[in-house]
């Protein structure tokens, strides 16, 4: 994509068909000779995962509907029932396609932090950020359709408490919150209908994500990576061919993480799961801690820190639409936190908080910690924590890019990866 | 640059602009069927009123019904948890207004305006921060400290008229059409 092809056909079919349909051409220019940084570490591998990832989900998720009935009814026989015990391997799929979306989010987070920390939300790569954060609001919500499916109580009133983040909005308009309620529902309240609509969209947003994803990749080989350093590639001396140095790279850490998933599928299949979703749906009985999955519980400590309803929806859905405006909050012009000494504590400071507000969220909602006889309410630290999730962003990012001094930048890839005696 | 004279629009202009108008009426109309088929179908619409019998409902006691896949809350109050709600002066609420069907949206949230008779307390079970159900509270086992109910998701409490009393629920648990149609049987809906 980016500079000129060095695509040769090698025999008579693949010219024939390299003048009617460029594919091969297209797949050697972007898989095999690809220029890419040669100093990319083990983060940068998490792209590729996350792609397996995808893959993994949407096979998965094909078999599972084969099997799965989307009736308030049914549901949650045909996964307790026919899938865990009837269908040959269905435990299995269903073990991994459950554990799946866990590892999934796991990927992406570090896929996320990594692009915090090297800074490849910067020019020239904003529209690959952004496109990044589509894909992540895009498996949130796959995410949460996928969860109701199996008609558990932690999927009935998770579905009930999400979608009732809308009728906030009944303190803007009077009324328009419920009717949009009401209208996600296809009901007065979570039941058959949802269910119906929800495995439609489970169904239909992985390959969404998937043509996301494709516009996620061609905005990456219009600039190239970004890497450890932060510096541009200024030649061919500072690049290796995607073709065997990355493969391999990628694919011994995805065997890696492989590894990782099974352990999980096999050993711990529930870690992630909540028992109370081994109890059926039902209306009228609401679990006493409602729990989402924990890959949503920081933004879950944010909705419950607020006392004020419509407030605290606000600072939720602001909380990830700040993630769209980070390529241009950081003020910077050094992309690697390797040389932003004071950037990098508050980075480090921003991942432990979204640590800590995850594990506010995973406690009941009037918890408190003792400390030496003292009683501190969590709902204090999670207030503490969302200051300083939108304080990182909207405060530290602009002014610390403009205070800080960096470290002086190595003169190319070439000199800090081969030494000095390497033509820069 | 030169001076740009405004040519006279063409046929091919009006023709171009007004199709593109009523391209985009219909793509309008087009999509509303595609937005409206979300909304409760007709069958949902028709199973949407109850007929309950409270006749065994004792003095202190909740009994929850189903109606329209919520939750349905019929308490029948003692007198000490009447007094409470009606020793509360409307200006210490949240939510100053009925949000009681029956009767005009302005009605302010006095005990006697949550009610048609002071022991009966008839209410939607869904909590109104983000539509849990409420977990009753009884002298035996206190939720709260309002002697009403508390809300184990996010903490919202209510008070024995079922009037929000702490956040972050924006409203008090909601009065839905009801009627007594004879001394033991209340129609919902």
């Amino acid at each position: 994509m980016a500079g000129h092809s060095t695509y040769v056909p090698a025999s008579g079919f693949e010219r024939w068909l390299d003048s009617r349909l460029p594919i091969m051409r297209l797949m050697h220019d972007t898989m095999t000779t690809f220029p890419t940084p040669r100093n990319l570490n083990i983060w940068y591998t998490f792209g590729g995962i996350l792609t397996f990832c995808l893959a993994v989900q949407i096979v998965t998720g094909i078999v599972l509907a084969m099997h799965y009935v989307p009736s308030a009814d049914l549901a949650f026989n045909s996964v307790e029932g026919r899938i865990m015990r009837e269908v040959n391997y269905g435990w299995l799929i269903r073990y991994i396609h459950a554990n799946g979306a866990s590892m999934f989010f796991f990927a992406v987070y570090i896929h996320m932090f990594r692009g915090l920390y090297y800074g490849s939300y910067k020019a020239p790569r904003e529209v690959l950020w952004l496109l990044g954060v589509l894909i992540y609001v895009l498996m949130m919500a796959t995410a949460f359709f996928g969860y109701v499916l199996p008609w558990g109580q932690m999927s009935f009133w998770g579905a009930t408490v999400i979608t009732s983040l809308f009728s906030a909005l009944d303190q803007v308009i009077p009324h328009l919150g419920s009717a949009i309620t009401t209208w996600l529902w296809g009901d007065f309240a979570v039941g058959d209908a949802t269910l119906n609509r929800f495995f439609s969209l489970h169904y239909l947003l992985p390959f969404v994500i998937a043509g996301v994803v494709g516009l996620h990749i061609w905005a990456l080989h219009v600039p190239g990576n970004n890497n450890p350093l932060g510096i541009d590639v200024k030649g061919p001396q500072d690049t290796l061919p995607f073709h065997p140095y990355y493969t391999v790279k990628d694919a011994f850490y995805l065997s890696l993480f492989i590894m990782l998933f099974a352990a999980f599928v096999f050993f711990a299949p529930d870690f992630f799961g909540n028992p109370d979703n081994a109890i059926q749906a039902n209306p009228l009985v609401t679990p006493p801690d409602i729990v989402p999955e924990w890959y949503l519980l920081p933004f879950y400590a944010m909705l419950r820190s607020i006392p004020q309803k419509l407030i605290g929806v606000l600072v939720l859905v602001g909380a990830l639409l700040t993630l769209a405006f980070i390529p241009w909050l950081d003020t910077s012009k050094v992309r690697s936190c390797r040389f932003r000494p004071l950037m990098k504590q508050c980075f480090w400071l921003l991942v432990a908080d979204c640590v800590m507000l995850g594990y506010v969220g995973s406690q009941s909602a009037d918890a408190a910690l003792s400390l030496g006889g003292m009683q501190l309410p969590l709902v204090w630290l999670a207030r503490l924590g969302t200051a300083y999730y939108y304080g990182f962003f909207w405060l530290i990012m602009p002014i610390v890019g403009l205070i800080e001094t960096p470290k002086a930048l190595p003169e190319s890839i070439a000199k800090a990866v081969l030494g000095a005696k390497a033509k820069a | 640059m030169a001076t740009a004279t405004k040519p006279e629009p063409t046929r091919r202009d009006f023709l171009y602009l007004a199709t593109g108008a009523v391209g985009a009426v219909g793509a309008a109309f087009a999509a509303w069927p595609f937005i409206d088929q979300m909304n409760p179908t007709s069958a949902v619409l028709a199973l949407a009123s109850i007929e309950v019998d409270i006749s065994s409902i004792q003095l202190g006691q909740q009994v929850v019904f189903k109606w329209r896949g919520h939750p349905l809350f019929v308490r029948r109050r003692t007198p000490k948890e009447i007094a409470e709600a009606r020793a509360v002066p409307v200006s210490e609420l949240i939510d100053p207004v009925a949000r009681n069907a029956n009767l005009p949206d302005s009605a302010p949230a006095t005990d006697a305006n949550r009610e048609f008779k002071p022991e009966w307390l008839v209410l939607v079970g869904v909590c109104t921060h983000l539509g849990c159900t409420p977990t009753v509270s009884t002298p035996q086992s206190p939720q709260g400290d309002y002697g009403g109910w508390l809300c184990h998701c996010h903490g919202s409490q209510y008070d024995t008229a079922g009037r929000v009393r702490k956040g972050p629920a924006p409203q008090n648990l909601a009065v839905p059409p009801y009627s007594f149609t004879s001394d033991t049987k209340i129609k919902v809906g």
